[in-house]
């Protein structure tokens, strides 16, 4: 193992070290009521903590491993880790076994990453391997597509998986909104979910109040949240960067708040409820007709069934999506668009050139939020409930991190990262409170590797040499 | 192409006077510059060159002074204007002295978003682009056939694919002052196009900015320390030092000025001092 192990192991140790230091407090012990008017009392989990620090010492051994060459001594501790993890062996949590496996599933990957990585560069530099590359970034999309459509009439199609396509999609049309606005025009906006937040509002007042249908609200809400996109991006698109990120959070919280507290009109946190779905073709999804309308059973003569409203909904968003990806891909090749990703890579040269930052950059913005208002006033017709809680800054992240994590301006990125970020937690529901871990896992995995997003290739918007000609060299 | 050599100058800079908080940047700074011509700036280090020209192109707005610039029988006040005002209806174009390309952007896209008020009337504000409109199909043909043609004068009509920040160091300067071209305007402002470039570059940069005189018949403003390009290129040169004008003429009457002597070499005390 060469001169080297003695320092692997003073390292491993005190990584261990710290995480003790750090784990004890959080980890070890908890203060618990202990009822009876005893007050509270500690709760020693000092196994657990021991069994953790144990863990991290031979994993962070491992890694030191894999970092210096000794791939072999580094798989044994992964797959060790993975056997422990998986036995029935009794560790003192539930949770203890999926960390010590996922420690060393990650080991593991550590290991054999330079293996693959090389096999798959020189398998990529083969002519057949360039070939299958292009054809593959060219039907990828395609393919995803087909696989979205079709997805609903596959047995995997249950109400749960239903469910979190609906979910996914959301937040697929929400990350290639905001992909307009930090993606190709650069502005970072930290407070994307207002625009959500307007949409929602939009349709859930307009329908409860004045009965207006979801397929004439959605254009209205669109165009308020537009309109709130330019109201509150004129003073403040003047503003760069970071600046910019803090005036956008706090519009984003005004948003909030306002709703929280305009009792009147939002009825405050409690929230607006009863609010009716998307029809079809004027008939509503239910078992019993309201007075007056028709169910779409009734409609199409076929028996009555849960699902179908979730299908219906599945296949509402997916358009929305795909509407939303259609005119960005268009407008990406118009000048307006080029103008925006130019004045990402360089507002003074922008300014320069005659281009106006202020109107270029408030167009960017006021379709983004066009977007979200799209996608929020969905929202309130799918839950059918809406309250301020739906539209707090954790949601404005999560959309960001699809964005950048995707690979800023990258369309199949944020289909990608958005699977990844919102799937991954949802299918570790069964981790219960630790399922965020995944959501972060799956975050520091993609930075580790793909440090500039999924997808970090980006195609012209305009040719001077047909692709592929090579006149470019 | 060529238009008549106007009367009067392109532009006019009078009583030019900067200051930032205490520091006097540019003082009582007056000079012409004529259409068809290249009118240098030169100084040493710190005379207040740069200054002039983010002036003249709208990033400063000038403490005192007026900057009138003359073009097709109209007049335009550039100290009132806003930034972006002075590239898109003055037609002033500049380049800066640390390049300032869009780097991830291919070479022809960086040429193209130069022609974007002409595109942005031709798409109707984007609405007919979405349609695809036939008008602006072949607005977008004939900018890319004026995208073309400056990249043929510069050499780069292969590389017009590849992201700008891929380029050697001299193409991406030449492509900046293509990508300034494209803006079709009737001033054009080079803070030191030449630095950084070698003597054959150096060359080559001098035979684009005198087709772009001859050829072109615009203004040309050039800031730059390269003596070879300003010597052999300049119609008129302007010498400041510590933000005054010392000397103004032919590049011969400029090169034997003792005032110009002076600030370059220094006198015999602050040769001491030094």
């Amino acid at each position: 193992m060469g001169p080297r192990l003695p320092l692997m192991l003073k390292d491993a140790g005190l990584t261990a070290f710290v995480a003790a230091a750090l784990g004890i407090f959080i980890v070890g012990f908890r203060t618990v009521d202990q009822g009876g008017g005893k007050g509270l009392g500690f709760d020693y989990h000092l196994v657990d903590l021991v069994v953790a620090v144990f863990v991290i010492f031979i994993g962070r051994l491992g890694l030191s491993m894999a970092a210096n060459g000794l791939r072999w001594p580094a798989i044994v501790l992964g797959v060790a880790m993975i056997v422990a993890g998986a036995s029935p062996m009794k560790l003192p949590s539930g949770f203890l076994h999926w960390f010590v496996a996922l420690g060393g599933v990650l080991l593991v990957i550590r290991a054999i990453w330079p293996w693959a990585s090389d096999a798959m560069g020189v398998a990529a530099r083969t002519p057949s391997g360039v070939a299958l590359g292009k054809a593959g970034t060219k039907w990828f999309g395609w393919l995803l597509l087909a696989a979205a459509v079709l997805m609903p009439f596959t047995p995997l199609a249950d109400q749960k998986t239903m469910d979190l396509g609906v979910l996914i999609l959301t937040y697929v049309m929400l990350g290639w909104g905001l992909n307009i606005v930090v993606g190709l025009a650069g502005l970072l906006d930290l407070g994307y979910v207002a625009f959500y937040a307007v949409g929602a509002y939009a349709y859930a007042l307009l329908s409860t109040h004045y009965g207006l249908g979801f397929w004439t609200v959605l254009p209205l809400a669109g165009m308020m949240a537009a309109l709130f996109g330019i109201v509150l991006g004129f003073p403040v698109l003047r503003l760069r960067g970071d600046y910019l990120a803090i005036v956008t959070l706090g519009f984003g919280e005004i948003i909030r708040l306002v709703l929280l507290n305009w009792f009147d009109l939002t009825n405050g946190p409690a929230g607006i409820g009863s609010i009716p779905g998307p029809t079809l073709f004027g008939a509503v999804f239910a078992e019993t007709p309201p007075p007056g309308k028709q169910t779409v059973s009734e409609m199409l003569g076929i028996a009555f069934d849960g699902n179908h409203r979730l299908i219906f909904l599945y296949y509402i968003i997916l358009g929305l999506a795909l509407i939303t990806n259609l005119f960005t891909q268009r407008m990406r090749r118009l000048p307006v668009g080029r103008a925006w990703e130019a004045l990402r890579e360089d507002e003074t040269a922008c300014q320069a050139l005659g281009i106006n930052p202020t109107n270029t950059k408030l167009t960017a913005f006021a379709i983004g939020a066009m977007f979200a208002g799209f996608a929020g006033s969905f929202f309130a017709a799918k839950q059918r409930f809406i309250s301020p809680e739906s539209f707090v800054f954790i949601e404005s992240a999560i959309i960001l991190a699809i964005v950048v994590l995707g690979g800023m301006g990258s369309q199949i990125g944020v289909v990608l990262a958005a699977v990844l970020l919102i799937g991954l937690p949802e299918w570790f529901r069964d981790l219960g409170s630790y399922r965020m871990l995944a959501f972060g896992l799956a975050m520091v995995l993609i930075m580790v590797f793909k440090p500039r997003g999924l997808i970090s290739h980006r195609e012209p918007s305009i040719r001077l040499h047909p692709a592929g000609s090579g006149g470019g060299g | 192409m060529t238009a008549p050599p106007s009367a009067g100058p392109l532009i006019e800079v009078e009583h030019l006077t900067m200051r930032f908080g205490g520091l006097v940047a540019i003082d009582d700074v007056s000079f012409t510059a004529r259409s068809q011509a290249i009118t240098a700036v030169i100084g040493p280090n710190g005379a207040g060159k740069t200054t002039v020209f983010n002036c003249i192109t709208g990033f400063y707005k000038p403490t005192i002074g007026r900057l009138t610039l003359r073009s097709a029988g109209r007049e335009f006040l550039l100290e009132r204007m806003r930034g972006h005002e002075i590239g898109q209806k003055a037609r002033v174009a500049r380049t800066f002295q640390n390049i300032r390309l869009f780097s991830g952007m291919t070479v022809l896209e960086n040429l193209m978003v130069a022609q974007h008020n002409k595109l942005m009337r031709a798409s109707g504000w984007s609405l007919l682009g979405l349609v695809g409109a036939a008008g602006f199909q072949r607005a977008e043909a004939a900018s890319v056939e004026l995208a073309r043609l400056w990249l043929e004068r510069i050499g780069l009509v292969a590389d017009a694919d590849r992201p700008a920040g891929e380029l050697p160091y001299g193409a991406q300067r030449r492509l900046e002052i293509a990508r300034a071209m494209c803006t079709e305007p009737v001033l054009l402002c080079l803070d030191e196009p030449a630095a950084g470039l070698n003597p054959r570059e150096s060359a080559e940069l001098n035979q684009l900015l005198v087709s772009i005189r001859d050829r072109d018949g615009i203004g040309v403003l050039l800031i730059e320390h390269d003596m070879s390009v300003v010597m052999n290129i300049s119609d008129h040169i302007v010498v400041l030092d510590y933000g005054r004008k010392i000397a103004e003429g032919a590049p011969v009457a400029v090169r034997n000025d003792p005032a110009v002597i002076r600030a370059y070499l220094g006198t015999d005390e602050e040769a001491l001092d030094a």
